[in-house]
């Protein structure tokens, strides 16, 4: 099954209302909770990214027995350095997004680890697309928490290094 | 233990004499656990968390919760009160704590034995778990509901629960392995706050029995022991400091704890709130999460009776007056250490459509096109909480498009089109227009 969500920017109070559907869908498929878990905390890192960065964009969730798919895209400034925004602590949010809790620096690792696949698609101008897999059917479906591997090498996609 | 009560899930139950088959409690209840049927509201067993909001909001007064009988007493030769601190803020101060204990014995029991003095045991073993268990947030286990709504709606949050007893259970093991190892005439009640205390000594988390005999509610408790107090002989009774006291309000536990970087959320709603925030990874250098389902804490129970606001400045001014209080603490019982869980409270999957991960997903499918085509004004008048629950139902077979009385309408509508366009067609023959 398909679910489309328009995820408006600046709106911290709607931010989190996507990746909360799509938590309430998992659980009616009985999903494993803790797949349930790195799916809400991936997309909902997406999410707030839209939001304080990019003015709001669209989240789509892809829905099989074998994996969920998530795709969040926007047209908003776009990421100049992918491997710097892969970094942890790394952060170009304003402090007072940081004051309500969010720009951490932590948005990017959180969604690589978190996900079984990522990729990001962004330039400058043209803004960006997030696509992040969990798998649902067994290999490492349950792994929680996998440990972030280092900053993925320049010029690689950023989903290397974190398929098992 | 007093033998099954109306469910394995909870104790909250309805009053069909009373129930008007309003919407209020449909509207309130955080797991969507009731629908009205027949014009009665009815509670679905494995979605209920016996959060007491329906008994809170319910204008009839038809919702109840069902705690044992006060004349349980009887069966029992040597019977064990254990007050929980909540107790303490139904009474203005010039009562004491030593005469409302005083009152309790006066009332039929032969000893008591505080929940407040198990509360600073279970803050002592809280804290020596957090300290060698790796970073948190670690949640609370004490409040009954909060586990079961973690069970239904956030089971990926189940293995941060504090493993450990309440002080409920641990003052009832406390008296049973400790005070009066072996016996067996050993009746231990626990005077509550609320429904879900009774459910938990029925059917506990995290343990396979429970060492409390009965749960009576404080509502049942008062009026007898408000009629007592005055002529009670006050003896020295009481053992807790204040900051077991103190776990009858919010923010109680955190402090007895003592952890920096804690937090304490209150009213079912708002812990979903924090609960929610957790599950999304959003809440980070936070230890440990103090979430009690009632407002202002134990003191908003559903079966107190003085309001929650009233009874948690009660609670705060016996903290700060009572000092023959402290003097009278005591250390943990010699050789007592059941502090911990047997049996883990496990996941619900209630919200499950289907085993079959396809035909669940084929039925997710269904709901999404049923919820599209209702009105989303989540009125309430099918029975169901809104739109979507009513779309859930009919995936499940509990419930029909035509409940909805839009639908219903529009069903109306057309098929009275249709039988206005079919008497206007005439046989031929009999057909005398031009």
């Amino acid at each position: 099954m398909t679910l489309t969500f328009t995820v408006p920017g600046g709106d911290f109070n709607q931010a989190g209302r996507a990746s909360g559907e799509v938590k309430k869908v998992l659980a009616r498929l009985g999903v494993d909770p803790g797949i349930i878990k790195r799916a809400a905390v991936a997309m909902y890192e997406a999410e707030i990214n839209m939001v304080i960065h990019a003015g709001g964009g669209t989240a789509v969730a892809e829905i099989s027995p074998e994996r969920v798919v998530l795709t969040l895209e926007d047209t908003g400034p776009g990421i100049p350095d992918l491997d710097l925004a892969m970094r942890e602590g790394y952060s170009t949010a304003p402090e007072w997004i940081r004051e309500l809790g969010f720009g951490a620096g932590m948005g990017l690792p959180n969604m690589r680890r978190n996900s079984d696949e990522l990729s990001i698609d962004s330039a400058p101008g043209r803004g960006t697309r997030v696509t992040i897999v969990l798998r649902l059917d067994g290999e490492g479906a349950s792994v929680e928490n996998r440990a972030a591997p280092a900053a993925a090498p320049a010029g690689t996609s950023p989903a290397e290094g974190v398929a098992p | 233990m007093t033998g099954p009560g109306p469910s394995v899930f909870h104790s909250v139950t309805l009053d069909p004499e009373k129930c008007r088959g309003c919407t209020t409690c449909l509207k309130h209840c955080p797991t969507e656990a009731i629908r009205v049927r027949k014009g009665k509201a009815r509670i679905l067993d494995e979605r209920c968390v016996d959060c007491g909001q329906c008994i809170r909001v319910c204008p009839s007064g038809a919702k109840l919760a069902v705690p044992d009988p006060l004349a349980l007493l009887k069966e029992y030769r040597y019977r064990v009160a254990v007050p929980a601190p909540s107790l303490y803020g139904q009474f203005d101060e010039r009562f004491s704590v030593d005469r409302i204990l005083s009152g309790l014995l006066a009332l039929g029991f032969d000893e008591v034995f505080e929940a407040a003095r198990a509360a600073e045991l279970a803050a002592d073993a809280t804290a020596a778990f957090l300290r060698g268990s790796g970073p948190g947030p670690w949640i609370s286990s004490s409040c009954p509901a909060v586990v079961k709504l973690i069970q239904i709606r956030f089971p990926s949050l189940l293995d941060r629960l504090v493993p450990l007893a309440s002080p409920m259970e641990i003052a009832a093991r406390i008296v049973k392995e400790v005070l009066h190892p072996g016996r067996r005439d050993v009746g231990v009640f626990f005077i509550s706050p609320c429904a879900g205390k009774v459910t938990a000594a029925r059917h506990p988390q995290g343990a396979d029995r429970s060492a409390v005999d009965g749960v009576l509610g404080i509502r049942d408790v008062y009026l007898p022991l408000r009629n007592l107090l005055s002529g009670a002989a006050e003896r020295p009774l009481a053992r807790a400091g204040s900051r077991g006291v103190a776990w009858a309000r919010v923010d109680g536990e955190s402090d007895a704890v003592g952890v920096p970087g804690s937090i304490s959320v209150d009213g079912i709603s708002d812990v979903i709130g924090v609960l929610e925030a957790l599950e999304n990874g959003k809440i980070r250098d936070v230890a440990f999460i103090e979430a009690m389902a009632c407002p202002a804490g134990c003191v908003g129970g559903p079966l107190t009776v003085e309001n929650p606001y009233i009874a948690k400045t009660r609670i705060r001014n016996r903290e700060f007056q009572n000092p023959v209080l402290s003097e009278r603490i005591e250390p943990a019982p010699v050789g007592f250490s059941d502090y911990g869980w047997s049996a883990p409270p496990a996941a619900r999957s209630v919200l499950r459509l289907d085993p079959d991960v396809a035909r669940a997903l084929v039925m997710a499918e269904e709901l999404e096109i049923r919820a599209e085509g209702l009105p989303g004004l989540d009125c309430g008048s099918c029975g169901a909480p809104t739109c979507r629950a009513l779309a859930e139902d009919i995936v499940r077979g509990a419930a029909v498009e035509t409940d909805c009385v839009f639908k219903l309408r529009e069903r109306v509508r057309d098929l009275a089109a249709e039988l206005f366009s079919l008497e206007r067609m005439r046989p031929p023959g009999l057909d005398t227009e031009d």
